[in-house]
């Protein structure tokens, strides 16, 4: 008797955890997990965004060929972009995210005010603040020309194509993604400088070390973990970027500010090619989650 | 003023006035002087958009860029809010928003309830699987989502948007909600259930209740993920318009007139930096949050 009762209890918990969990996975296999297989499922075949998969459009890995050794295709260039976007990330922005993040992090007057204007413009749609550099930089009538001629950094009349010149489009391009994304990564590392335990702090400046070591030996290192998550959002939404290239320069002049998400978007719904979109997609999967492998093994040896 | 410095008797040194105390002068100038000019980056901008926005062709193209309007032209909104339906977008949007973050909620609450407080095999498997979520983009499902979306027939509709935008922010949901959960002590679901309460009843007359805090985090995290997202909004729908697509599709046509441009940036824009200076501590909050679990 005992232990029929018990049997039933134990298949109406398994019922109860089933219905509690069911929402929530159905809509993440529906949506997040399915959708990845059959990503790449579509990279293997020949289609529009409306065929059916059929046996005869099947055509292996010639996508994924075509993609790096086709010359109408400009995916190794956008690849590259995209890193060189991760590497200003990385070594531009963060760092300046960083600075920021320790002087307000160590206490000081305004402290709260200046934190919320820096991190003001994650807040702002891309789209808005594309079209907002857009008109700086306009050549003729543009923020930046006026201010340069106004400096005399520039002759007067002189007019520069801060988007249009393929040498520096893409340069140009970078200076809004950092206005807009130094607030996220100093905000989420000043949360850490704000952590670092104040016993700590108060020791090492008893025995008289300066801010700048008390930055170096026990702030940065403590802080290791969340630069690690920055180092990863920098470089996996730089191989991501879209919004503000999109809006800036669409991927030109002559594809010099082509990003992979551009190249994707152009093959899906200009091209009607789902399947090369998709391999597309399914090479931005594997390098986000490969490099964000590499960073981890990174900091981990660091250790 | 004297208040300030009674406060300050009163209450011990502090870490920070060690810090302020002992910094030298002509630094502390220094680290002023950098993060003025660093405040100025932010906000110039801005100030320089609601300027050209109220300026004549004229004005803009003259002498007088960055200065304020010699003649405010208040009209250009008036014109803005013609041409583009503003008050539109931004129903279309806040629908979106309010639906997403709903479902979050109520989806991540119920899976991290039978993830933490129910005992059974294979848990913490299950939840790491969600925990894939973090890192997966939006990029992977775009292709199959189309198709499945044009399949069901919701192409178009505010659901095309909310349901994919619920789904990538289910994983921070259930990570958010961990933490807060965590903090519930276990006596009380076993109290609970001594009184006779199932465990659908002590989820929601228990752990619901005390989940307050929670929602206004995930609130505000899945708000930041949905509302100025572009690559999905642009994709799935065509004449039901977030106000990031709407404001993209419109300077495609009008590019010449600035002020009317400068106008419906500024009305995209002021209503968001207005909630923001009122919650900005909490919207920050829950930032890191999010961001610092992650």
């Amino acid at each position: 008797m005992k232990g029929i009762y018990r049997m039933n209890k134990n298949v109406k918990n398994g019922i109860n955890i089933f219905l509690f969990l069911l929402p929530g996975l159905a809509l993440f296999i529906g949506v997040l997990i399915a959708p990845i297989f059959m990503s790449f499922r579509y990279s293997l075949h020949d289609m529009s965004l409306l065929d059916p998969l059929s046996k005869e459009n099947f055509i292996g890995l010639k996508n994924y060929v075509k993609l790096f050794t086709s010359g109408s295709i400009p995916f190794p260039k956008a690849l590259l972009n995209s890193l060189l976007l991760a590497a200003l990330s990385v070594f531009i922005q963060l760092p300046l995210s960083l600075g920021l993040a320790l002087l307000l992090g160590k206490g000081m007057k305004g402290e709260r005010g200046f934190l919320s204007v820096f991190f003001m413009p994650v807040l702002i749609s891309t789209i808005i603040i594309g079209q907002l550099w857009l008109k700086i930089y306009n050549p003729d009538y543009g923020l930046l020309t006026r201010a340069l001629w106004a400096l005399h950094i520039l002759p007067e009349g002189k007019l520069i194509q801060w988007l249009g010149d393929e040498k520096i489009a893409l340069a140009s391009a970078f200076v809004p993604i950092l206005w807009q994304y130094v607030g996220y990564h100093m905000l989420l590392m000043y949360a850490g400088v704000k952590g670092v335990s104040v016993d700590l702090r108060e020791a090492a400046m008893l025995d008289g070390a300066t801010d700048g070591q008390i930055n170096r030996y026990i702030v940065i290192p403590s802080i290791k973990p969340i630069i690690k998550v920055s180092v990863i959002f920098a470089v996996t939404g730089s191989l991501k970027s879209y919004d503000l290239i999109k809006v800036l320069t669409d991927g030109g002049p002559f594809h010099a500010t082509e990003v992979p998400t551009t190249v994707m978007i152009n093959q899906l719904i200009l091209r009607n090619k789902a399947g090369m979109g998709s391999t597309i997609a399914v090479m931005l999967i594997v390098l986000c989650f490969f490099f964000a492998m590499v960073i981890n093994r990174a900091f981990r040896r660091e250790d | 003023m004297a208040k300030d410095s009674k406060n300050a008797k009163k209450s011990p040194m502090t870490i920070d006035d060690y810090y302020i105390k002992k910094t030298n002068p002509v630094i502390k100038v220094i680290i002023y002087i950098a993060l003025a000019f660093w405040l100025l980056v932010n906000l110039f901008p801005l100030y320089w958009m609601f300027t050209f926005s109220l300026k004549s062709n004229e004005e803009i193209y003259g002498k007088n860029v960055a200065g304020l309007p010699h003649e405010w032209h208040w009209e250009f909104y008036e014109a803005a809010m013609n041409r583009v339906d503003m008050i539109k977008l931004f129903a279309n949007s806040i629908i979106v928003a309010v639906l997403t973050i709903a479902i979050t909620i109520i989806v991540s609450l119920m899976a991290t309830y039978a993830l933490t407080r129910l005992k059974w095999k294979g848990r913490t498997l299950v939840n790491s699987f969600f925990m894939l979520g973090l890192t997966i983009p939006l990029h992977a499902a775009l292709v199959p989502l189309y198709k499945a979306i044009k399949v069901v027939g919701i192409f178009d509709s505010m659901w095309a948007l909310i349901i994919p935008y619920s789904a990538f922010s289910l994983a921070m949901g259930i990570l958010i909600s961990t933490g807060f959960m965590g903090e519930i002590p276990m006596d009380l679901d076993e109290a609970a259930r001594i009184d006779g309460c199932g465990v659908w009843g002590t989820f929601i007359r228990i752990i619901v209740p005390l989940m307050t805090p929670a929602l206004a985090t995930i609130g505000i995290y899945t708000f930041l993920q949905c509302w100025n997202e572009f690559l999905f909004a642009s994709t799935y729908t065509s004449s039901f318009k977030t106000i990031p697509v709407g404001i993209q599709q419109f300077f495609g046509q009008h590019t010449t007139d600035w002020g009317v441009v400068g106008a419906a940036l500024c009305i995209a824009t002021f209503p968001t930096l207005l909630i923001y200076i009122f919650l900005s501590r909490r919207i920050q909050e829950s930032f890191m949050a999010g961001a610092i679990k992650g």
